[in-house]
């Protein structure tokens, strides 16, 4: 894994795609290229209230990564300095075999360069000091990157203030 | 070259702020405002999808003059003068001959409004319209009924509240960012949502409690939560007593609405209703029923909205935080708001609108606002006078007035008809003259006064050059102007010039806006006293359950409920709404956009469906007494059983936008003309239609 992790607070997603839309943007891409996706699963009923789910997909970035290995001219490669997996487009010949290669699809075919892009983490941006695009413009604050050491504790959070203002409650009376 | 430009977004007219980076002439990112709370980088995906406007070549690139017949889609390209004299020479033999009257312009309400309110001024003309009546004339008329304000001059402290109930107000998918935010800083809190709709939305997964209510009877929901209030006392006393007049009178008309009458009318169950009485009651007065957003479903609408802002009366929620809040502006802080063009002196009108509102036929719709859907028929009747010219300035009548084919007649009848816009929208494509708007990235626009808890001016601000040969609305308006001889009405040449008139005599500056994009009158919020500083502007000073308004103009402020009928066997009720990629009729062609979402489908509840034999993504028609179309069925069990759904502003006409062209259906071609001709809403939700497979 990269030093990084992005985490996506399901609760606060409501599936809107601007994520991916910033990721495109701020790639330039054409219509069909798509670095990262949110996938909805829903709504269903549950005990008579609907609930969705919205996963948020952009890469991984795995320790061993399928593309790296796969990718013949050395293209696909991993960051020394924390993990990141991206492409170098000077040595991308188009072959598409990183896509084949990675379990999940995540790099993508860009037409209109002839060549494969895939989410790096906006390398560019981070190195500038900036978060990437999709965390930056996500419409509800639900996505956040940074170092692994500084990762949120959002879910025990909440679950914690749940148990306070409910059982907790309940057991002082 | 890199620049950073605060501005505006306009990819909806929700004005989010943004900043723009600039590199080398090009628009390479955009953001929310990181300045503005609530905003703090996050766009909604047609806000992120804005560079995808800038740069679509598939918008109206430079004037054009129509060649063939009316929508045909010949057309030439024209140069902005030869364009701009042959609008100016039809308009002023309009005028010469018909007076000024007869040309009626429409547009969505924005930042120029003040500038095309002047135009009409000055060629005396009273017929202005915005959308705003299509969308929700009925809740204007409402609050004003209620307090004396629009509900443009009030809002909602989302972030504070501990309870909102929505009717459909799908807020989690008809985005406006800051709203969205702000809410979900509440639920993180604690606070609960309610949420009541025929059809599942994103809104509803998020929703403490939902209810799949009976379409079109939320009016009866309400009145047995009234009724419940009223018996178990649980209103806010100290506030009803002191600013609510017309209790005795609510007390006598609520008595047969029980909750077990309205389980029978909404499907709801009753104990249900009573528990959300009483819940919403311990958490009073943060509490907000929501107004809605789009009130426009039926005939009865005025009173289905009053319905609404009477438990919030009752809750104590109007002005108190969690609640609602009236907007304070600039005046409160002892500051001035920025110059319209409308303060000039200009001609005496003797004419009656196009609509008649504000005459005995039509009297309580907003003049300011006007009501569009009313344009064809006038048209067509020539009452209460012929019409001859149509501006539709980023409005489209053909999809946002129910009834395209009865548009399209009245359209026909015309001698002209321009577009103001950007794209080419179904107007443009079915207009004489196309004269295309810059996008909002390319232009400086007039100043948004934002009154709020705190007063505010926001700034649209050019971020760079026009791509195109494309102009500001306001010049397009200014140069038509001069060819009539009203150019002396229009004193800017360019929208720098305009912005710095607007800002003599409030103390900023047009610089004052570089470092953040706005500025703020004062630094706190300001919230009235509620014990004795509300400032209701009703003739009583108070809350008008029972209203001067409405009666005053031989309207009751009590009818009697007229039960919602359940469609005729084998017809279905047809809803229509939004989701998060599209704004109205207006994004359909962004490349970005419609990659996402590029045409729309009917949902249908899958019992019903199953009985019709019509399987999940099949092709059906759709037919209603007006129109048909042929649409892929979604079947699925997140819609009742009466109503099929689907989402507006698709199945478009101009054949150059090729992306949405005769991309699903458009909703507007199934539905009737017909309005609460109380509130002034067009009554979208009383369309019956049959589905059948093909
Ligand atoms: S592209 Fe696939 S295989 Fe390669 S790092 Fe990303 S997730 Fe792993
Ligand atoms: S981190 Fe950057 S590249 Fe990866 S999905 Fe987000 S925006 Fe796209
Ligand atoms: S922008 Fe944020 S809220 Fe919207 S889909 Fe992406 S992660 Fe979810
Ligand atoms: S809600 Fe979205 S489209 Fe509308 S102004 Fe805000 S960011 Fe732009």
């Amino acid at each position: 894994m990269s030093k990084y992790f992005m985490l996506q607070d399901q609760q606060k997603c409501i599936g809107c795609h601007s994520c991916e839309i910033a990721c495109k943007t701020n790639k330039g891409l054409p219509a069909g290229t798509r670095p990262c996706q949110v996938i909805q699963v829903g709504p269903k009923f549950f005990n008579g209230r609907p609930r969705a789910s919205f996963i948020f997909m952009p890469c991984f970035h795995c320790e061993n990564p399928w593309c790296v290995s796969a990718c013949p001219t050395g293209a696909m490669q991993r960051r020394e300095k924390d993990g990141i997996v991206f492409v170098d487009h000077n040595l991308c010949v188009g072959c598409k075999t990183c896509i084949s290669a990675c379990p999940w699809g995540a790099p993508q075919w860009n037409p209109e360069i002839g060549k494969v892009v895939k989410c790096d983490y906006c390398m560019d941006r981070i190195d500038a000091g900036l978060r990437p695009a999709c965390v930056t413009v996500c419409t509800t604050h639900c996505l956040s990157f940074g170092e692994t050491e500084t990762m949120p504790v959002v879910k025990r959070d909440r679950y914690a203030r749940a148990m306070a203002s409910t059982k907790g409650a309940a057991h002082l009376e | 070259m890199e620049k950073e430009v605060y501005s505006l977004c306009f990819m909806c007219s929700v004005r989010c702020p943004i900043r723009v980076l600039v590199k080398d002439g090009q628009v390479k990112w955009i953001e929310g405002n990181p300045q503005v709370a609530g905003m703090e980088g996050s766009l909604c995906p047609r806000g992120s999808a804005g560079i995808s406007l800038l740069y679509d070549d598939q918008r109206v690139k430079s004037p054009m003059i129509r060649v063939g017949e009316r929508g045909s889609g010949h057309w030439r390209k024209a140069s902005w003068d030869e364009a701009l004299d042959y609008v100016g020479d039809k308009l002023k033999d309009i005028i010469e001959k018909h007076g000024g009257h007869s040309v009626v312009l429409g547009e969505r309400t924005q930042l120029a409004t003040h500038v095309s309110k002047t135009f009409l001024k000055a060629i005396k003309s009273p017929n202005h319209f915005t959308h705003d009546a299509l969308c929700k004339g009925s809740v204007n008329t409402a609050c004003r009924s209620l307090f004396g304000y629009t509900d443009a001059q009030m809002s909602m402290d989302y972030k504070n509240t501990k309870h909102i109930v929505m009717y459909g107000r799908n807020l989690f998918e008809a985005l406006e960012v800051k709203p969205v935010n702000n809410l979900m800083v509440a639920l993180e809190k604690g606070a609960k949502l309610t949420y009541i709709d025929p059809r599942v939305t994103i809104t509803a997964t998020k929703a403490n409690r939902y209810w799949m209510i009976r379409p079109g009877t939320d009016l009866a929901l309400n009145y047995a939560l009234i009724h419940v209030i009223l018996k178990e006392r649980l209103y806010d006393a100290a506030y009803v007593d002191r600013w609510v007049q017309g209790m005795p009178e609510l007390q006598d008309f609520i008595h047969p609405y029980t909750p077990e009458w309205a389980e029978k009318e909404t499907g709801i169950a009753a104990n249900g209703i009573v528990d959300l009485a009483r819940e919403l009651s311990q958490d009073k007065p943060s509490v907000i029923f929501h107004f809605g957003y789009r009130g426009a479903n039926h005939p009865n609408e005025i009173y289905m909205r009053r319905s609404v802002m009477i438990l919030n009366s009752l809750m104590g929620s109007m002005e108190a935080p969690g609640g609602y809040f009236f907007k304070k502006g600039p005046g409160e802080e002892g500051g001035k708001p920025a110059r319209k063009l409308t303060e000039q002196e200009f001609p005496k009108i003797e004419v009656p609108r196009f609509d008649k509102v504000g005459t005995p036929d039509f009297p309580l719709p907003d003049p300011n606002h006007g009501v569009g859907q009313m344009l064809p028929r006038a048209i067509l009747d020539e009452d209460p006078y012929p019409i001859k010219a149509l501006i539709a300035y980023r409005f489209d009548p053909l999809m946002s007035i129910p009834d395209t084919s009865l548009t399209k007649k009245a359209l026909d009848k015309l001698d002209l008809v321009v577009a103001i816009d950007i794209n080419y929208s179904d107007i443009a494509w079915y207009s004489d003259v196309i004269l295309p708007e810059s996008t909002y990235l390319e232009r400086t626009d007039s100043i948004q006064q934002a009154n709020g808890l705190k007063p505010q001016m926001f700034l649209r601000k050019q971020a760079v050059e026009p791509r195109y040969d494309t102009r500001d609305g306001a010049v397009i308006l200014k140069q038509i102007g001069e060819r009539l001889g009203i150019g002396n009405y229009f004193p800017f040449e360019n929208m720098d010039e305009l912005v710095a008139w607007q800002l003599e005599g409030t103390g900023f500056t047009m610089e004052d806006f570089a470092e953040k994009g706005f500025v703020a009158y004062g630094k706190k919020q300001i919230f009235w006293d509620r014990k004795t500083g509300i400032k209701f502007k009703t003739p009583s000073g108070k809350i008008e359950f029972k209203s001067s308004l409405l009666e005053d103009a031989g309207f009751e402020s009590f009818p009697a409920y007229e039960p919602m009928p359940s469609p005729p066997d084998g017809q279905f009720r047809l809803v229509v709404g939004r989701n998060a990629l599209h704004t109205h009729c207006s994004t359909q062609n962004n490349p970005y956009l419609n990659e996402l979402c590029s045409e729309n489908e009917l949902w249908i509840n899958e019992k019903k469906a199953e009985k019709l034999g019509i399987g999940n993504g099949d092709m059906v028609e759709v037919k209603s007494n007006k129109g048909s179309g042929k649409i892929v069925a979604k079947v699925t069990e997140l819609i009742h059983p009466e109503s099929v759904f689907m989402f507006h502003g698709f199945g478009h006409e101009a054949e150059k936008a090729a992306r949405s062209y005769k991309k699903g259906i458009n909703d507007a071609l199934l539905m009737d003309n017909i309005s609460d001709m109380i509130g002034g809403s067009p009554a979208m939700h009383e369309t019956f239609v049959t589905v059948k497979p093909v």
